[in-house]
């Protein structure tokens, strides 16, 4: 891999001085590890299948600044969930003073990474790392390489957390182009039940935020994560989030993303005892020249599971989206039930869509089912809400914003949910506007 | 002082042309039944007055209200309160039968210049209409039409007019599909809202519609042309004896 030694130059002196941060020892390894196996992988490029269709040129010559520790500069209230514990991280280091944590039920841990570890959890030494494919996926490596700090959530046995946990993370702190690595560790224990809402927000900048969320769920548990990428239009947002069920345990996903000049998400969901439950929503909007990419594998490794994904986007401008879905069904999961579904309305005609949904199932009995969708509002239900008195801008945002809603619906968190509403109308109505305006 | 007047109306779809000369004057109160085998243009006669972009009027002139129809998108036809009930009303997943509706009045009362309607007036008004047509209330917040069975999709179109109040409703062939029942309810519903105020244009292919709904006008529309009209007397005997000798001599026909 003689090239990556060229494509990664940009980034050394970010990772430097990260490198000489202080850091408990356990993420200090797992910084090492990262560099390397960042240093052999390189950027990815075009010529490797899984980056066929995500071009990096906007980030590759950039040179990114490292984070420092600094006081988030813009108010989080209004993305705030008014009875979630709220972390705040800006750059991917904790905020602890505009943080609201709260007192905690016994045995659960809602804290920053570094303590985490410091405070000698096991689960911190047993999973940091442990689902992150770091010797594979670049950006998990970089992710690795960069660690400073990150969220770590431990739901301990049977506890069920009423109030949702919200994680804000800020990139691109005043206003700078820095180079970031949110980190999130989720433990939910067995028979637990918990809501986490993950929200990427940005500061003015063209950034580069590379987040990686690990995710173990244990028997029985039961995990609701929203995840909401609001960054600034000329970020860059690469995530990277893995999953981990246990038998009888439900994952239920609700991905919304909106900002970003490119924003991808790698999603890896590993259904690891028999009758887990998988559920990933996604939506995605883009005008302009933004990308949103999602690349979602789900692997069926124990009989029983069942797994839904419905992404549904909404494209105008010269926006390009990739939607790659993998459905794995191992040799002895039998009675799998995987459904896996893509649709996109496409606004303008130079907007791009590539949908691949793909099955490879190695059981014979199975119920798989998988689809994509790619098409225009249709003409007739324009017509009808026009034949009764709605203009015809108000037609297609109101037939627009009904396609969304099938994702936004599912939001468990009521508030958010509303809030989430609000913001994809507003954004169809800019595009709208600047439909108008050609 | 006529609500609607078309004047010799030439319609083509792709180039074919399907309404080939069309005369007709609907005053206001008035009830008119267009009645027309398969294929001989009352669905285009229907779409054309609402709006629909796909026809072509090559020929001939549409005065509603005082205006050059044609000149009017879909929409402000509907707010100066033109109505199509649909032949096939539409599934609008994602938007409730509500919502849609408190949209619609509100682009209405904003065009004549008048407040938007308030939820709580709103749900009054939709309470009260919604027995015109014997409606269930659970399909008020169901999406439009959206598992509707046949017959609750063609009352959900009555109830939609009573709620919009249009100066001229145009049913088109909101009876087809229809069993008895639901044909009189929505032909009572139909007629609760006959007034001095209020135009009908009956659109359809069997007269049994015009035995509930008994309209003041019967035209029959055969190869895009008016052939013949009078009274539901015409329609009666229409189902005597069918379309076939009206056929044999159009032009005769059409000078009777």
């Amino acid at each position: 891999m003689t090239q990556a030694s060229t494509n990664t130059g940009a980034f050394s002196s970010a990772l430097d001085a990260v490198a000489s941060l202080p850091a408990p020892e356990l993420l200090q390894d797992l910084r090492a590890r990262g560099r390397e196996s960042f240093a052999t992988l390189g950027l990815p490029t075009r010529r490797q299948e899984e980056w066929r269709f995500t071009g990096l040129k906007a980030i590759e010559g950039e040179v990114f600044e490292s984070p420092s520790a600094v006081a988030p500069r813009i108010d989080v209230t209004p993305w705030r969930v008014s009875d979630a514990r709220l972390l705040v991280f800006v750059d991917g280091i904790f905020a602890p003073d505009v943080s609201e944590i709260g007192d905690l039920p016994d045995g659960v841990v809602v804290s920053n990474l570094v303590l985490g570890a410091t405070s000698g959890s096991e689960a911190v030494a047993q999973h940091l790392g442990s689902l992150a494919p770091l010797e594979e996926h670049p950006f998990a490596a970089l992710n690795s390489a960069l660690i400073a700090d990150g969220a770590f959530i431990h739901v301990p046995a049977g506890m069920e957390l009423d109030r949702p946990i919200q994680l804000v993370f800020i990139s691109g702190s005043e206003g700078r182009a820095t180079l970031s690595a949110p980190r999130i560790l989720i433990v939910a224990e067995a028979g637990s039940r918990a809501t986490v809402v993950e929200q990427h927000i940005g500061d003015g900048a063209s950034s580069l935020s590379c987040p990686v969320t690990e995710i173990v769920i244990g028997d029985k548990a039961v995990l609701n994560h929203v995840i909401v990428q609001e960054e600034n239009l000329s970020a860059h947002h690469l995530a990277v989030r893995q999953i981990k069920l246990a038998a009888g345990s439900r994952y239920s996903a609700q991905a919304i993303s909106v900002g970003g000049a490119l924003a991808r998400t790698d999603i890896g969901v590993v259904l690891d005892g028999e009758h887990a439950e998988a559920s990933l929503d996604g939506l995605y909007l883009g005008d302009g020249s933004q990308q949103a990419d999602t690349h979602l594998t789900v692997r069926h490794a124990s009989p029983n599971c069942r797994s839904f994904q419905l992404y549904k986007g909404v494209l105008a401008g010269r926006a390009k989206s990739v939607f790659n879905g993998r459905i794995i069904v191992d040799q002895d999961a039998q009675k799998t039930d995987a459904k896996q579904s893509n649709r996109n309305l496409l606004l303008s005609d130079d907007a791009v869509v590539n949908s691949n949904p793909q099955l490879e199932i190695f059981a014979d009995d199975v119920r798989c089912t998988h689809g994509s969708t790619v098409g225009q509002l249709d003409d007739e239900a324009v017509f009808y809400l026009r034949s009764r008195g709605i203009g015809h801008d108000e037609a297609i945002q109101l037939l627009t914003l009904a396609f969304a809603g099938e994702i936004l619906e599912r939001v468990p968190v009521v508030e958010l949910r509303e809030r989430l509403e609000k913001v994809v109308a507003v954004r169809l109505t800019a595009i709208a506007d600047s439909r108008g305006n050609e | 002082m006529s609500l609607l007047e078309l004047k010799n109306l030439h319609v083509s779809v792709d180039g074919n042309e399907i309404l080939k000369g069309i005369d007709l004057t609907v005053n206001p109160g008035e009830v008119h039944a267009i009645m027309g085998p398969n294929g001989s243009g009352k669905s285009t006669l229907a779409s054309v007055l609402a709006g629909r972009e796909e026809y072509e009027v090559t020929a001939g002139e549409i005065h509603y209200a005082d205006q050059d129809l044609l000149e009017l998108d879909a929409e402000t036809r509907a707010r100066e309160g033109l109505f199509l009930a649909f032949q096939y009303p539409v599934e609008i997943p994602g938007v409730s039968n509500t919502y849609f509706l408190r949209a619609a009045l509100n682009a209405i009362r904003t065009h004549r210049g008048e407040e938007e309607i308030d939820a709580i007036d709103f749900l009054a008004l939709v309470r009260e209409k919604v027995k015109v047509v014997k409606l269930d209330e659970s399909l008020l917040k169901r999406p439009v039409n959206e598992g509707f069975s046949g017959g609750e999709k063609k009352r959900n179109e009555i109830f939609h007019l009573a709620v919009l109040e249009p100066k001229l409703a145009i049913l088109d062939e909101t009876d087809s599909g229809l069993d008895i029942d639901a044909l009189k309810i929505v032909a009572d519903g139909v007629n609760s809202l006959r007034g001095p105020d209020r135009s009908f244009v009956l659109i359809t292919h069997y007269q049994r519609l015009l035995n509930y709904i008994v309209p003041d006008f019967v035209h029959v529309l055969i190869d895009g042309r008016i052939v013949r009209s009078g009274d539901r007397e015409l329609a009666l005997q229409l189902e005597d004896q069918g379309y076939e000798w009206l056929e044999v001599e159009p032009a005769q026909a059409a000078g009777a």
